[in-house]
């Protein structure tokens, strides 16, 4: 995605509105803080131009959608079966999941240049941080596994989504064991 | 000083000479001594908050309604009462109306009232459309004026005065700095829409950093509170963004093979710490704010992930499955062994710690449920805070006094704020979303 280096011209003018001027002006006897948030770092009061629309609110905090934009990445039916599901705790690739990568990496390794995405998930219990790495290692499991099968290493990457991703809602051990898993994705 | 003690305070507190500014210590004790959850206290219902504990000893002010203050947009008056009211440590006096800063207050009659402090203030239309908040606190015991301040701001920025009006108020009477004028940064799921917004510390006022059909997790505010280190997953794998919060412009910081997570500034703002797999599985690295070249800090053949510095920048706090299950460890950032922090539980993550460098905190997994735990660095036994069984991703408040973070009530995930001792509790409610991944911003905006 190439949203990142897109920028606005108001950067600059809004880093001079933070904090400016405190000089003191009586208030009846009692000392008087004047902080003036509206100017920049001019006099406050008298004299700015424009209305209350103009200048840049501190406040303010400015909106990126991206879902006007368009997400990319799903995948075409290759083969059918594109999910390695895991035991509770767990990274190991069993062994009836086996058939299925042979038959992808059998696809891969015949076109060099097809690349796939295997993404790790976890169940929904424990810390998102955490998950997030576990997820990665069980995505790790399935690579070693297709790179053993003949597919090279730069055709695969491992990605994760943690416990962002559920495949299914509920939190009976039903509903987990499907959320254990890795997802084959072509690139 | 005045202490009101219309409730049963546990520990004998002695009045003590008023003397200019109370004492920060005596009030920290003051407070520790204070009687958990005796009454529920019915928040203005135009605030969003809910007090599910209260202290036993708060002090009593008195807060006019500001002249004029229904002409503008925000109800500034309210706005301050509802900050006192939230925090705990405040009795909300009742006053007749018709007072502002020029008003001549009648010290004797007021101390029938049985406040301590009041305030009174005016809120004016200037000609170029911004807005002049004037106020004034008299110290109603020893009968003089404490402070006067005027606010000149724009219309979007009345709400962040009166913040700072509750926090100059909170200041001259506790003697610590308040929160009120900070911001908290959090993500909402909504069916399939992830938002991360940005709101004051109230709850209130919140507008939207990013809105995105693709999970956002783990936001982090610069130390300067100009931008949010972030993870989203617009692309289909962890990518660590930072965005300046008011223009909106990001850019991508971390976008290595595998995934990228975790990130914690420096307090100096310079660097960040996080987490790669792009080596290994998931260690932790540093990186220039800049970009370029990651550092790794971390060399085990397990799970190190979720760093957090210590205030002074040297050591960080994170966590590791190397023994096993995830503990929380801590390492120089400079190289060096790790050692292990946490001991009690097989399951405890999310560490984080106060700005004042003294308080460690982090959720532990006790059978089924997670827990904020929350212990002294220099010595003690780490305490859970809550009686909730789904807490999440504890936050300090810049003034080390409070924690934000995730719980789950009624299905749903709901922010939390709470005293270290678990005492005062907070709901920031919204509509309708799942909140979660709360990150409290710095002072200073």
């Amino acid at each position: 995605m190439n949203l990142s280096h897109r920028t606005l011209g108001t950067a600059a003018l809004t880093l001079s509105l933070l904090l400016a001027g405190c000089s003191s002006t009586k208030l009846d006897e009692a000392p008087v803080e004047n902080r003036d948030l509206s100017g920049g770092g001019a006099a406050a009061g008298a004299g700015a131009a424009g209305g209350a629309g103009s200048g840049t609110a501190q406040s303010g905090v400015t909106t990126v959608d991206l879902s006007k934009s368009g997400s990319g990445g799903a995948a075409t039916g290759l083969l059918a079966q594109r999910v390695v599901y895991f035991d509770f705790d767990s990274f190991v690739v069993k062994d009836e999941f086996r058939p299925m990568l042979e038959a992808h990496a059998k696809v891969l390794s015949a076109n060099r240049s097809k690349r796939m995405a295997l993404e790790g998930h976890t169940d929904e219990r424990g810390g998102r941080e955490y998950n997030l790495a576990l997820g990665q290692k069980r995505a790790e499991a399935v690579l070693r596994t297709l790179v053993l099968l003949g597919v090279q290493d730069g055709q695969l990457e491992a990605v994760s989504f943690g416990e962002e991703r559920l495949a299914v809602q509920g939190s009976d051990e039903a509903a987990h064991a499907k959320n254990r898993r890795v997802e084959l994705r072509d690139k | 000083m005045a202490v009101d003690h219309s409730q049963v305070s546990p520990y004998s507190v002695k009045r003590s000479p008023r003397t200019e500014t109370l004492h920060a210590s005596w009030h920290r004790r003051r407070f520790v001594g204070a009687l958990a959850a005796s009454a529920a206290l019915p928040a203005a219902a135009q605030f969003r908050v809910e007090i599910t504990g209260i202290g036993g000893t708060q002090i009593p002010v008195a807060i006019a309604t500001f002249r004029d203050e229904t002409r503008a947009p925000v109800p500034v008056a309210e706005v301050v009462r509802a900050d006192l009211q939230r925090s705990g440590l405040f009795r909300i006096v009742d006053v007749p109306a018709g007072l502002d800063e020029s008003s001549r207050i009648n010290i004797a009659e007021w101390r029938g009232r049985g406040a301590d402090a009041l305030a009174v203030g005016s809120v004016m239309r200037l000609a170029d459309g911004r807005f002049d908040v004037r106020f004034k606190l008299w110290d109603l015991v020893k009968g003089e004026e404490l402070l006067g301040q005027s606010h000149v701001a724009l219309p979007a920025d009345l709400r962040l005065v009166a913040h700072r009006i509750a926090d100059s108020i909170y200041q001259n009477l506790t003697g610590e700095r308040g929160v009120f004028a900070t911001r908290i940064a959090y993500v909402t799921k909504a069916g399939s829409r992830f938002q991360l917004h940005v709101t004051d510390a109230d709850g209130e006022g919140g507008q939207i950093a990013l809105a995105s059909p693709d999970p956002i997790i783990s936001p982090a505010w610069s130390p300067n509170g100009r931008e949010l280190a972030y993870v989203s997953f617009e692309s289909q794998k962890a990518v660590v963004w930072v965005q300046d919060v008011q223009s909106g412009q990001r850019r991508m910081l971390a976008n290595f093979r595998g995934s990228n997570s975790a990130p914690a500034w420096s307090p100096d703002g310079r660097d960040l710490a996080l987490t790669l797999s792009r080596d290994a599985v998931a260690q932790i690295y540093l990186m220039s704010r800049d970009g370029g070249a990651p550092r790794r800090l971390t060399q085990s053949q397990a799970i190190d992930t979720e760093p957090a510095f210590t205030p002074d920048g040297r050591q960080i706090y994170f966590v590791s499955d190397r023994g096993g299950g995830p503990q929380i460890y801590r390492m120089p950032v400079a190289g060096g062994n790790a050692e292990r922090v946490s001991f009690s539980g097989s399951y405890n993550i999310s560490p984080a710690i106060s700005p004042d460098g003294r308080t460690l905190a982090y959720i532990t997994r006790q059978g089924g449920a997670f827990k904020v735990m929350v212990q002294e660095l220099a010595g003690g036994a780490p305490v859970a805070i809550t009686d909730t069984n789904d807490d999440e991703s504890p936050s300090f408040a810049p003034n080390s006094r409070l924690l934000v973070y995730t719980s789950r009530t009624a299905g749903r995930d709901v922010l939390m704020t709470s005293t270290l001792d678990g005492r005062i509790k907070s709901r920031l409610l919204t509509t309708g979303a799942d909140m979660r991944e709360p990150a409290w911003g710095p002072f200073g905006r």
